[in-house]
Order: C-alpha cells, then sequence, then structure tokens
C-alpha cells in the first residue's frame, strides 16, 4: 500500500494526489469551476462586472456623453478621492470592525490643510503631513476605546462622526470655507494633473509583464517543490489578455485628457495594500482576526496590535482622501465629507466584495466598488438629477450591495466556504 | 502497526518523565480548582486525564498551555523547572495545546491555519515552502485532507481535528494536550483521531488527553489518570475495570454502573467476572 501512494506522489504533485479533489487544469474546468465557485456564494469581483455592465448600457443610452473619454477622465479624478477612503475602509472591515467617521475625518483633514496652509502660511507638505498625523492619532484614539474599554468601533466612530465634524466646522469658523490657491501643486494635482500617454502606456505595459513574472516565478518554485502549478500557456495567455485590456483602457483614456496622477496614487495605493494584505504576516493576521478573533489569540497574533493597526490605517487613509478632496475641490469647506462620503466609501468597500462580516476582502475591491458607485453619481449627475433622487438611488444600490453580500455570505456557510 | 507497538513498550532502562508535576494547586478566590495534583508523562506515552465535571482537567490544561499560573506546585519539564508565564512561553518549549473548540480561523485555508502566527518570511510569505510542511505534516499523520487550499470551514469535523493536530505539531513539540478531541465526532472521525492519536505516540511524544469517553481511554490510552474535585485519584491501567474506573471518578461505590455490573456479574459465570 505504501508502495502504491509513493507511485501516486511520484507521478502527480503532492496536492494532486487525492482523488476526490476537482481540478480545474482545461479552459472548460475552469469555467465549470467559476459556476461552482459562484453558485457557492464565492462571488468575486462578479456583482462589480454585472453592476457596471447594467450601469454603463442604462447610463450611456440615457445620455451618450457618459462614457465619452473626458467624462470617465473626470470619473477617475472623482474615484481617487473616495477611493482612498474606501481603501482605509477595506482595511477595518477585515478585521470585522467598522469605522463610521471616515467622512467627517477626512472633512477634518481637508479643513485642517486648509487653515494651515492657507491661513497660516504653513508649508503646504508640512500641513499634509499634520493632518496625516492627526488622522492616525484619531485612529489611535479609535484603537484604545475598543482594546482598552471595550467600547464598540460602531459608536465610537459614530461619536466620532458628530466630534469631527464639530472640529471642522470650529477650524473653518465663520466664513465657512478656504480657497486653495489655483496653480498650486496641491491643487493642480487634484485638478489637472494626468500623465503623459508614453508614460500611462508604459505603466500598463509594467504592470502586466510584472504580474507575468511573478506568476512565472512562484509556478517555477512549486513545481520544483512537486506541487501544481499552472501551465506557461495559461500564463502568457492570461498576460497577453490583461495587457490588451489594459492597454486598450489607457488608449481609451488618451483620446481625452489621459489618466490622472491622483488616480495613479490610488491604484498605487491599492497595490501596496493588496500585497500587504495577502502576502505578509501583518495581512494574515488582519485575516485570522477577523475570522475567529479568540483562534488568532490562542495563535500567539497580538490581536490588540492588530486592531490598532487596522483603525489607523483607515483613519489616516480617510484624512489622505480628505487632502485630495479638497485638492480636487480647491477648497476646504464645510461641506467636504459630509453628506454620502462616508456612505460611499463603504458602499464601494461592500460592493468591491468585502464582506461587513470581516475576514474577508481585498484592496482591489476598494478600486472596482468606487467606479461603480462613482459611475452611478457621474450618471445621475449628467441626467441632472437632483441631490433628492441622487440620494434615494445611492441608498438603494448600498441596500443591494449588502443584501447580495449577505446571502452570498449565507450560501458560502452551507457550501462550506466561510 | 509494528511501529507503534515498539514505541508501546520501550525496553530497557527507567523512562524519564517529560513532564512531571508535582504538588500543583490552583485556588480561584475561595475554590480549591487543584488541590496538590502529581503528574508525570513519558516519550511515547498517552496519558489519559479524566474525571467528572469540575475535576480540574481543563485547569490543568490551561495551567500547562500557559493560561493560568499554578498558585503553588512545580513543573519540570524534560528534568529541568519551569514556569509557564503564558502561551507563547509554553509553546516555545515545546508544549502545543489542541484546543476542544479546536480555534480554527474557517475564512482561512488550511495551510494559513497551520502557520497562523508562526507563518515563514513575515514580509514576503514563502506560500511554497509553508504548503510543502503542510502536506508533510498531513501526510506523516495520514491525514485524509484532499486540498490544502480549501477554507477550513469546507473540512469535516474529524478533518478539522486533524488540522487542529498537525498545526501542534508543526513547531516540534515534545508534549501535545489535547482537550476533548473526539467530543463532537461522530464514529468514523473519532475512529480517525484516535488513529492520530496513536500516529502521534508512535513519532515519540508525550500525549496527555483529556475525554468523557471510556470507550475512546481504553482504545489508545497507557495510563489513566483520574481527578476528583482538584485531586488525584488514582491510576489506572487501560484493561481496568469499568466500576473500578467509575468509583474514582465519582467517588462513590454505590451508582448506576456498579449496581449494573453487581447484576450482571450475579446472573453470569463468575469467571467473567473481572
Amino acid at each position: 500500500m505504501t508502495d502504491d501512494a509513493q507511485r501516486v506522489s511520484m507521478t502527480r504533485p503532492l496536492d494532486r494526489s487525492d482523488e476526490r479533489v476537482k481540478h480545474t487544469d482545461t479552459f472548460g474546468n475552469m469555467f465549470s469551476a467559476f459556476v461552482d465557485r459562484v453558485r457557492s456564494g464565492d462571488l468575486g469581483s462578479l456583482p462589480v462586472v454585472v453592476g457596471l455592465i447594467v450601469i454603463c448600457t442604462a447610463f450611456e443610452s440615457l445620455n451618450p456623453v457618459f462614457l465619452a473619454p473626458n467624462n470617465l477622465v473626470n470619473l477617475l479624478f472623482d474615484c481617487s478621492t473616495v477611493g482612498v477612503i474606501s481603501l482605509g475602509i477595506v482595511c477595518i472591515l477585515m478585521v470585522g470592525e467598522i469605522d463610521l467617521s471616515v467622512g467627517s475625518v477626512s472633512g477634518f483633514a481637508s479643513a485642517l490643510v486648509g487653515v494651515l496652509w492657507v491661513g497660516q502660511d504653513w508649508p503646504v507638505a508640512v500641513a499634509i503631513v499634520t493632518a496625516l498625523v492627526l488622522g492616525a492619532a484619531i485612529g489611535a484614539l479609535y484603537a484604545f476605546l475598543f482594546n482598552r474599554l471595550g467600547m464598540p468601533s460602531f459608536v465610537s466612530t459614530l461619536a466620532g462622526l458628530l466630534g469631527w465634524l464639530g472640529l471642522q466646522l470650529y477650524l473653518l469658523g465663520s466664513s465657512g470655507s478656504i480657497n486653495l490657491p489655483y496653480g498650486s501643486p496641491l491643487v493642480n494635482f487634484g485638478q489637472m494633473l494626468v500623465m503623459p500617454p508614453i508614460v500611462s502606456y508604459v505603466l500598463a505595459a509594467v504592470a502586466s509583464l510584472v504580474m507575468f513574472v511573478t506568476s512565472y516565478r512562484t509556478a517555477l518554485r512549486r513545481r520544483q517543490a512537486g506541487l501544481s502549478a499552472s501551465s506557461l500557456g495559461r500564463m502568457v495567455l492570461k498576460a497577453l489578455l490583461v495587457t490588451v485590456m489594459l492597454e486598450f483602457v489607457v488608449y481609451y483614456l488618451n483620446l481625452g485628457r489621459g489618466i490622472p496622477w491622483m488616480f495613479g496614487l490610488f491604484v498605487g495605493l491599492c497595490v501596496v495594500m493588496n500585497y500587504a494584505l495577502t502576502r505578509t504576516k501583518w495581512g494574515r493576521s488582519m485575516s485570522a482576526v477577523g475570522g475567529n478573533r479568540e483562534a488568532a489569540r490562542r495563535a500567539g497574533i497580538n490581536v490588540r496590535r492588530v486592531y490598532l493597526t487596522a483603525f489607523v490605517l483607515c483613519s489616516t487613509l480617510a484624512a489622505a482622501g480628505g487632502i485630495l478632496a479638497a485638492a480636487r475641490l480647491a477648497s476646504s469647506s464645510q461641506q467636504a465629507g459630509t453628506g454620502d462620503v462616508n456612505l460611499n466609501a463603504i458602499a464601494a468597500a461592500v460592493i468591491g466584495g468585502t464582506s461587513l462580516f470581516g475576514g474577508r476582502g481585498s484592496a482591489y475591491s476598494a478600486l472596482l466598488g468606487v467606479i461603480v458607485i462613482q459611475s452611478i453619481a457621474s450618471g445621475l449627475t449628467l441626467l441632472d438629477l437632483s441631490s433628492s433622487l441622487r440620494y434615494m438611488i445611492t441608498g438603494a444600490v448600498l441596500a443591494i450591495a449588502v443584501i447580495v453580500d449577505s446571502l452570498a455570505r449565507r450560501s458560502r456557510l452551507s457550501h462550506g466556504r466561510a | 502497526m509494528t511501529m507503534i507497538s515498539d514505541v508501546d513498550h520501550p525496553e530497557g532502562g527507567p523512562r524519564k518523565p517529560v513532564l512531571s508535576l508535582r504538588g500543583i494547586s490552583k485556588h480561584f478566590g475561595a475554590v480549591s480548582a487543584l488541590t496538590n495534583v502529581d503528574l508525570d508523562v513519558h516519550t511515547g506515552e498517552v496519558v489519559a486525564l479524566v474525571g467528572d465535571n469540575g475535576a480540574g482537567k481543563s485547569t490543568l490544561v490551561k495551567i500547562l498551555a500557559g493560561v493560568h499560573q499554578p498558585s503553588s506546585g512545580t513543573i519540570a519539564f524534560g528534568g529541568e523547572p519551569v514556569v509557564l508565564s503564558d502561551p507563547s512561553t509554553a509553546l516555545g518549549l515545546g508544549i502545543a495545546t489542541v484546543f476542544q473548540d479546536l480555534a480554527l480561523c474557517e475564512n482561512l485555508d488550511v495551510v494559513a491555519n497551520i502557520f497562523l502566527g508562526r507563518e515563514l518570511n513575515p514580509m514576503r510569505l514563502d506560500e511554497v515552502s509553508m504548503e510543502l510542511r503542510a502536506w508533510t505534516l498531513l501526510n506523516e499523520l495520514s491525514a485524509r485532507i484532499p486540498s490544502v487550499r480549501e477554507p477550513v470551514a469546507s473540512l469535516s469535523g474529524g478533518q478539522r481535528q486533524t488540522v487542529a493536530i498537525a498545526r501542534s505539531l508543526l513547531t516540534e513539540p515534545k508534549l501535545i494536550l489535547l482537550d476533548e478531541p473526539t467530543a463532537a465526532l461522530g464514529v468514523a472521525q473519532t475512529a480517525e483521531v484516535l488513529d492520530l492519536v496513536e500516529r502521534v505516540r508512535a513519532r515519540g511524544l508525550g500525549v496527555i488527553m483529556i475525554s468523557h469517553n471510556m470507550e475512546d481511554v481504553r482504545a489508545v490510552a497507557d495510563r489513566i489518570v483520574v481527578l476528583r474535585l482538584g485531586r488525584n485519584n488514582g491510576e489506572f491501567e487501560p484493561d481496568a475495570s469499568n466500576q473500578d474506573l467509575v468509583t474514582a471518578i465519582t467517588g462513590a461505590d454505590e451508582n448506576s454502573v456498579s449496581r449494573r455490573a453487581s447484576r450482571r456479574r450475579a446472573h453470569q459465570s463468575p469467571e467473567l467476572g473481572r
């Protein structure tokens, strides 16, 4: 019997020796595996793709400007501000907590930059760093309340929502808003700066090349170690597909003004966050704490520190998003960070596939989700609908996203996918 | 199978205990959960810790896992006196615990669970080496896990138990504590876990197993240690009679098991009784 087992393990990779597991080696298999996954509630980015197709067809048929290159470029500018906030929300949702004050924190940061930079004549870099540091301090405060006093994050951040809004109004004083100087680097960054076409083409090519090289090296190592690995042909095909898609998007946007550097910054942050969440011990701890806090504690993970990093990252990114929003609008106003900013940021993360229940999520869900949310906002603005309707429609979309998340979670539980 | 029986009955020389507790007491306020408990575990030995609810079994395991500190008494591990001040100290010494609720993260896959908190290469996780090591561990336990890249949620109770045991073996421990390893399992899975315990013993590790199930205890234990109301209440060979065990556990001669046994003895011919 042992001889038999050895022969099997010699001919088959180590992780393929159990015949009960279906493996996806051919394209037909891949498709049926995908269908199986979706049916069991592991939706991945499917809701986003479906949502985007629906949104694009609907708005494009109502107003052909919607898909025009320049409208999409504007869309990307708008995406970046909320997207950065949403990236922080992904962090906090990963550990199964919530931050309801990201809108207020972003408004506070934008007001602070306005006051320090324009009002007090501080160098803009110092003003930005100060705002980021205070954002981090806010997160540390939440973490303290959560870790040491056992205050539910829902409540502490709800208190923060009001508190930081008050601080924002106090900072701005009676004038109510501070205009940031046009032509300054920060405002240019938020409104004008786009990548030269050649840079954007090269970046897209480099991105797919890096993707290919990493997967190739992983496959090589796995094969050397006697584990199964995807075939070279499949990797080349995938890399080619990604390259063509990326280059087409870049080409289309370059028909308009081009790709905003601000969006580049946002995507860069997403890539870094994705690496941190999936490829580092810290990211593993985040998922573990979100999935089963007690198990993580018994495995020797410093659970409090994980919560601290999650809260601090969330608030810091919220502050960063607020600064970008101020740059985008060229002003720090009382309205910054109010209204739908909070919900848009949370909705974007959830629509993108990060679970509200903790332990499941990806940095790219912020990117995908915010594109959906901003497409809706942009489409409704183009239709010249009033805010009342916009709020109602966005609210409905958020509700649908959360329903999809809950149903998918229930289905995952019954299909044993957690 | 021959391999196991070799380790089962080692020949020559007095065996050194890997763990020895002397006079361990633990008070929670006015309550004495443990009083003067002694316990020895040797390499390649499965010691079953049995006792009624509230006998102090779990308290003893928590002391050994570093969760609680004893109020008095000494712990010697590998001949050296040690202080188990927190769970990581216990882990570092080579005492691994499989908790009753297994403490797995259902959203993570098998590899991530086995390496949780002890990932290789923290800044750039070495997934290939971790997966390889996970397969090695699982194969050593003859585990039947279809894929280590599926989330633990998709595994059965017995498979999860296997993963939890594999995780405890990762750090090359010298002693494994199993708290009710079969409590939640069906017949087939129970057999699988008991098989695992035998294989763990075959690797030369000391095992402390808590169980309420006398069948399981008899099946794998080399020695049965009874706790009653926080005190040692006898040590038994696995072939000790049920009546003796129940008496030691409950402290009562008169109970349904003993009555039934005596009735049966009265009915049957005397040579069948123990």
